[in-house]
């Protein structure tokens, strides 16, 4: 057979890609324990940094990680539309997997277009909560896991609400796919040290924070709603904003967030 | 081509025939992932192993290519490396490749794997190619390591995220050089660089007109 006959041409460009996607496959298949392993740390991780337990950027051991989370965390697992907390009679708590369920027809639902602000188009039944246990084993901290489109993709994060359910305490994205540089400066430390102390909801109860074009003039009445959005990415800026408006709102955590309110868990009440 | 010594082909690349510096290959890269020295060496890592091996099974099979597909044979080998190095970084070096997110990814169009596996594997056995390979990863190493370890000094005070001057902003006496963080200060300083490489190696200047 000549070098470059058709039948040579043919064989040798099967040949290859059988091989490579079989070494592509092993690769991504036996490493995918360690991956996943990696991934439930970084959540771990970021839950820590939202709720400002750990610092960005220090080092810090997986058994620190380990022992802050088992210690200061109390994970409830939440009926997103009656607010209440779901035990495992319901739903295996302990094994229950938010981005699985959030695809899988039998434990998600559509959002209405209208509603649909994160363009997500479906969501979870049910959503974890994690409670930030303070001293004296109140509720110090709400992190609420968020998620919604940017420009290229579906940004994954956290936020932390102070006692009050309306105070921001941080924020964290910890999966994205935005453009290097632009939309993925959510991630940079300076922008994130915007937001606590930032306000949720007005007086009468509507969702007013959110993220703008440009930068925030320090005196504006609003300031306490607004956060300056990052140069170079209006989209993913916006993006934020709409996540954040649709995950706390009525259709997300504002059922939760309405009991918890009125429970008075809250040291204000 | 000449017999090729195993030695030459390994030191070569390293300053008398650097892939950036004389054949301004690969800057892409070398700006975007060297803020940090941390990352430089995993980028710098990363594309010694994908170079070594592309080139050594390129060149293994390089009496079956056909010709007219060459090209994409190398690009499938390469691309093949390159996704095996993401899975192995995500798996244990999760935290440098969430920084390098798209970079990695990226070594597929990196010009030198290209420039090697074409102008080198192609024609050689498969050992020498190999040393081949690495050595001009390492020549591209180099200047990453060099370009990453002024860019983090100057730009954040720090050395693998240990703070060795002060920050102002944190009540020391270093003013950070914000520049340094942003891609094109990775221009000056691989200018330096040549600048330096060709005063004591002036053969490598190029002659004008």
């Amino acid at each position: 057979m000549k070098r470059d006959s058709t039948a040579q041409t043919l064989l040798v460009a099967t040949l290859l890609c059988v091989v490579c996607s079989v070494i592509v496959a092993s690769a991504a298949v036996g490493l995918r324990h360690f991956q996943l392993e990696n991934k439930q740390l970084d959540q771990k991780k970021n839950v820590l940094i939202a709720a400002g337990l750990i610092e960005e950027g220090v080092a810090v051991s997986q058994q620190e990680i380990d022992r802050l989370f088992s210690e200061k965390i109390h994970r409830v697992l939440i009926n997103l539309k009656t607010g209440k907390v779901v035990d495992s009679s319901v739903v295996d708590v302990e094994n229950y997997d938010q981005r699985e369920a959030a695809s899988d027809p039998a434990r998600s639902q559509s959002i209405e277009p209208v509603a649909d602000l994160a363009r997500i188009k479906r969501r979870e039944k049910y959503a974890f909560v994690y409670e930030v246990v303070g001293a004296g084993g109140s509720v110090d901290q709400l992190v609420l896991p968020i998620y919604g489109k940017g420009l290229w993709s579906t940004l994954y994060g956290f936020l932390a609400l102070a006692s009050d359910g309306n105070t921001v305490r941080g924020i964290t994205f910890y999966e994205h796919g935005e453009t290097a540089g632009l939309g993925a400066e959510v991630e940079n430390p300076k922008w994130r040290a915007i937001w606590p102390g930032k306000q949720v909801f007005d007086e009468s109860g509507d969702i007013r924070l959110e993220v703008l074009k440009g930068h925030v003039p320090p005196t504006s009445p609003d300031v306490k709603y607004k956060v300056d959005g990052i140069s170079g990415a209006t989209i993913t800026s916006k993006g934020v904003s709409q996540l954040i408006r649709y995950w706390l709102g009525p259709d997300a955590f504002g059922p939760f967030l309405e009991q918890f309110h009125q429970q008075g868990q809250g040291t204000d009440a | 081509m000449p017999e090729t010594k195993a030695k030459d082909v390994l030191i070569d690349p390293i300053f008398r025939n650097n892939p950036i510096a004389l054949q301004v290959l690969g800057i892409c890269s070398a700006l975007a992932v060297t803020t940090k020295v941390e990352t430089s060496v995993a980028m710098a890592l990363s594309v010694i192993f994908v170079l070594g091996c592309s080139n050594a099974a390129v060149s293994l099979i390089r009496n079956f290519i056909p010709t007219n597909i060459r090209i994409i044979v190398q690009m499938t080998i390469i691309a093949s490396l390159v996704i095996v190095v993401d899975q192995m970084l995500q798996a244990f070096a999760f935290d440098a490749s969430k920084q390098m997110s798209v970079f990695v990814g990226l070594i597929i169009t990196n010009c030198i794997v290209m420039g090697r596996a074409e102008a080198f594997a192609m024609k050689n056995p498969p050992l020498i190619s190999a040393l081949d390979g690495i050595g001009n990863a390492i020549g591209y190493s180099v200047i990453l390591l060099v370009v990453g370890f002024v860019r983090e000094l100057f730009g954040s005070g720090a050395i693998w995220g240990y703070q060795v001057f002060p920050l102002s902003t944190e009540g020391g006496w270093y003013v950070a050089n914000g520049l340094l963080l942003l891609p094109p200060s990775a221009f000056f300083i691989i200018g330096l660089f040549i600048w330096v490489l060709r005063t004591f190696k002036p053969e490598q200047v190029e002659q004008e007109g």
